[in-house]
């Protein structure tokens, strides 16, 4: 048998003065593993009050964003062993508003997903009568794009986005923006560039990359990114 | 879009020129800088002055100025508008930094017209 301990950020508005550490031990056979999330499920019913979001419990939700000893990922597909640690300490997702325990409010960034309209934007007159059409190569420069969950782990492991998550987009909305952007059905690619042509809204991103070490799904928010600053410059030059 | 008074450019790809240029010359600035204090064995202020009295000189000093002007106040301005979150601070803090950019520009235009 191994102990792991786990020191989770408890913090509860209604009752506490401020957030606190609180450490708990699960007993694991000697070749056991499991992930972040089942453990958690465990040591909920040790403390039932002991909060956290979950769904699918497959990485495809992207509801358990936490920050496991450092680092941002999904609890469900991030193995204890992975953290090769045995003491875990899990933290909400930095910068966020704690609600409860683990739990973030999510609010700022669904606003900051909105504002980059994610959604496919035609105004061809004349629409053609059962599909837009695309060839795969086309298609092809949605990889990489569209895969993304809106778990928040990236955006909230980007500092451009801890300090201005009122007005920088964040790499989250950014892979969107450009998913749209990148779509040869998408009519609205000037008014889109028009929106993001500030010096926060995509400019803030210095490009450290933090997102892309973080992103459970490996996708490259920096990349797309850098296709956004592209397509800015080469219309203002 | 988001709309802020006090940074440099036009835009936020107007700003993203203009401190890579400006970053360009001033490389090239010092690069050259430093190969004239290689390159000279014996720095006198005869030297020194004779270098500067140049035309092409002045212009490049100037230009290398007018590139700190711009570098450091966009530069300054992305740092504030991060870390100093109170508007009157930051407000401040930015005035002070670019008063003091722009009196390096006058600085240097006055002293390169008594050369």
């Amino acid at each position: 048998m191994k102990k792991i301990t786990f020191s989770i950020y408890r913090y509860n508005p209604d009752v506490d003065a401020k957030p606190r550490m609180q450490d708990y031990t699960l007993e694991m056979e000697d070749n056991q593993d499991m992930m972040v999330l089942e453990a958690l499920i465990k040591l909920k019913e040790q403390d039932p009050s002991l909060s956290f979001r979950r769904s699918c419990r497959e990485g495809v939700c992207g509801s358990d964003g936490f920050n496991m000893n450092g680092k941002n990922g999904l609890g469900c597909i991030t193995s204890v062993s992975s953290l090769k640690s045995n003491k875990i300490v899990v933290r909400p997702l930095p910068g966020l508003p704690v609600i409860r325990d683990l739990i973030v409010d999510m609010e700022q960034f669904y606003a900051q997903y909105e504002r980059v309209k994610p959604y496919l934007i035609n105004e061809d007159r004349t629409p053609p009568a059962r599909e837009h059409l695309q060839s795969p190569e086309e298609r092809a420069k949605l990889d990489g794009l569209y895969e993304c969950i809106l778990c928040a782990c990236c955006s909230t492991s980007c500092p451009s986005f801890w300090w201005n998550p009122d007005k920088f987009v964040g790499p989250a909305g950014l892979l969107h923006a450009y998913r749209f952007l990148a779509d040869s059905r998408d009519t609205a690619t000037e008014q889109r560039l028009d929106e993001l042509d500030d010096a926060f809204s995509v400019f803030r991103c210095h490009g450290i990359m933090n997102c892309v070490n973080v992103c459970p799904k490996g996708l490259n928010p920096t990349k797309a990114i850098g296709h956004i600053k592209s397509m800015l410059l080469s219309r203002a030059v | 879009m988001v709309k802020v008074a006090s940074s440099f450019g036009r835009s936020g790809t107007h700003d993203f020129i203009l401190l890579r240029a400006s970053a360009i010359i001033l490389l090239t600035y010092v690069l050259f800088l430093v190969s004239f204090f290689v390159a000279t064995p014996q720095l006198t202020f005869d030297v020194w002055a004779g270098l500067f009295s140049n035309l092409w000189m002045k212009v490049y000093t100037l230009l290398a100025l007018t590139a700190l002007l711009a570098h450091g106040w966009i530069g300054v301005w992305q740092v504030l508008t991060d870390y100093v979150k109170n508007s009157l601070g930051r407000g401040v803090l930015q005035f002070i930094v670019s008063v003091a950019l722009i009196a390096y520009w006058l600085t240097g235009l006055f002293v390169l017209w008594g050369v």
